[in-house]
């Protein structure tokens, strides 16, 4: 039962990270209809943007917090110069676009940072309070953020007006237009989050898995299986599913023998491919029925 | 002076041409109306004075050139589009349809009031307030699509086919509703209508329409007692 309940939370802990990747890429993928690979790459990006500032000895919280403010202007950034060219100009072009951005960063980092690995600190006590032993104290800070940074997203949308201007934009762009929504910079803003977002999926799980320029590869593997099993199309799903599925991996990892830690992240490709195979609108997704 | 002045309005879909030099101007508190058959640029004609089409020539509204300009930029001068197929955020709940009508507004007090008045023009869009506009009626849609326009408080309604899906009775009572608007609180209008008698009935003014140019001008009044358009758009 012990090991039941630590496997879980674990599985919690990673799940909160899987589901800050899946709502940052959901975010994006709403208001264009495209996954953003490089998602990932640039949550590694902000981690290492929070290292240097660590480095040079700025306190762990207003690092985390600069870093989060940095990834949000380098979010909108890559959105005004890079995606806006070739924004609508076909999803080949798009995609490959968010390819080469894996690619630039990915490298940027190496070049910059070395891919050597680096410890990358936890900020979070040594002890769990209340006397709870089943979870970790790295474990159970990253559920306590990774739900933070959930709500404050969720109420922005939720409550405020420019955040229900980026629903309308992404639902209906024309009719958004037609109100005197500014459209384009919406998108760049729906960047720049997402980029904020990924910025504390990847500062809580660098210290589990330590800094280096591959480090979110497999986090946003994850991340998708996530996105899909919760539904692409509803973001709120897309959270729940990260958590589903990073228990689900946790679980599997323990208690089927010949997946062991090796396999587990086939778990996620797996995943993958029975939702999109079963129910390709995910648990929680809307179908979109076209009149044609 | 002329609320809007459209001079020599070209406009394209990819290649096709759609209009061939339109020229007219709509008054101050004035409701012109468009008649044509289908294809000949009705809606086009509106949404070319929004920007939501490749455009040529002249556009100036309010003594200000508009033409070239951004959708957005066009709607916060004053001018709100209902457009064909209602534009619904389906998502999003009834009253914040509405209030997406008021998201370049700053006077928060003049927005509750407005939001009160389309709740009293359309009660039963107060009713389903809360409720995902997506499965609204499309009667109701309708009403909300004129309703998040009327949030803008605009001072030129551009309408494209107010009746679409409307009951009879509701429609009458629509253009009821647009009629009051107009003289009470001078808003221009530029209506599109497949029910022609109903929009002549409204409009001071009236086009007609034919593959892209205007072959017939004049008030509302004389364009209604013409033999050809009673023939082809009035049925009697």
């Amino acid at each position: 039962m012990d090991l039941f309940l630590q496997q879980t939370f674990a599985g919690l802990a990673f799940g909160g990270i899987y589901a800050c990747v899946a709502l940052a890429v959901v975010m994006i993928y709403q208001a264009t209809d495209h996954l953003n690979f490089a998602q990932g790459e640039m949550a590694m990006f902000s981690t290492y943007i929070a290292y240097t500032l660590l480095h040079h000895g700025v306190p762990y919280w207003w690092a985390f917090l600069l870093a989060m403010a940095i990834s949000f202007v380098g979010g909108v950034l890559v959105e005004r110069i890079i995606v806006r060219p070739v924004e609508g100009t076909g999803v080949l072009n798009e995609v490959i676009v968010f390819i080469g951005l894996l690619a630039i960063f990915n490298s940027m980092a190496g070049w910059i940072w070395e891919y050597t690995i680096k410890p990358f600190p936890s900020p979070f006590p040594k002890h769990v309070p209340f006397g709870i032993t089943f979870v970790g104290p790295h474990d159970f800070g990253v559920i306590g953020i990774t739900l933070v940074v959930l709500a404050a997203v969720f109420l922005f949308f939720r409550f405020t007006p420019i955040g229900l201007a980026m629903r309308a934009a992404a639902q209906n762009p024309d009719s958004a237009r037609l109100v005197g929504i500014r459209v384009g910079w919406m998108l760049a803003l729906g960047w720049g989050l997402a980029a904020a977002i990924g910025a504390v999926a990847g500062m809580m799980v660098a210290p589990i898995v330590f800094l280096e320029p591959n480090m979110m590869g497999g986090i946003l593997l994850y991340g998708f299986a996530g996105a899909l099993l919760g539904g692409i199309s509803n973001p709120v799903g897309a959270v729940a599913g990260g958590f589903m599925v990073g228990v689900l991996e946790n679980l599997v990892g323990t208690y089927v023998p010949f997946i062991g830690s090796e396999l587990k992240l086939s778990v996620a490709l797996v995943l993958i491919v029975s939702v999109l195979v079963f129910r390709p609108s995910g648990l929680f997704g809307y179908v979109v029925v076209k009149r044609v | 002076m002329a609320l809007l002045e459209v001079s020599n309005l070209e406009a394209f879909y990819g290649q096709t041409q759609v209009l061939r030099g339109l020229s007219f101007k709509l008054e101050e508190g004035s409701v012109t109306t468009i008649l044509g058959a289908n294809g000949a640029g009705k809606t086009t004609t509106l949404r070319a004075i929004c920007a939501m089409v490749r455009t040529a020539g002249e556009l100036v509204f309010d003594g200000r050139r508009i033409g070239g300009k951004a959708t957005e930029s066009i709607v916060r001068r004053g001018i709100a589009h209902v457009p064909e197929g209602r534009g619904t955020f389906v998502r999003l709940s009834a009253e914040q349809n509405l209030r997406l009508g008021a998201y370049a507004r700053r006077d928060a007090a003049g927005v509750e009031q407005d939001l009160e008045r389309v709740y009293g023009y359309f009660p039963r869009l107060k009713e389903r307030r809360g409720q995902q506009a997506g499965t609204l009626s499309g009667g109701e849609q309708q009403m909300l699509a004129v309703g998040r326009a009327l949030m803008m408080r605009p001072r030129l309604m551009l309408l494209d086919e107010p009746s679409f899906g409307l009951a009879p009775l509701l429609t009458e009572e629509l253009f009821r509703i647009l009629g009051a608007i107009s003289r009470e609180r001078q808003v221009s209008m530029l209506v599109v209508e497949q029910n022609a008698s109903l929009a002549l009935a409204i409009a001071d003014h009236a086009y007609l329409l034919e593959t892209g140019r205007i072959v017939m001008s004049g008030s509302a009044h004389e364009i209604g007692k013409d033999e050809s358009v009673r023939k082809a758009y009035l049925g009697y």
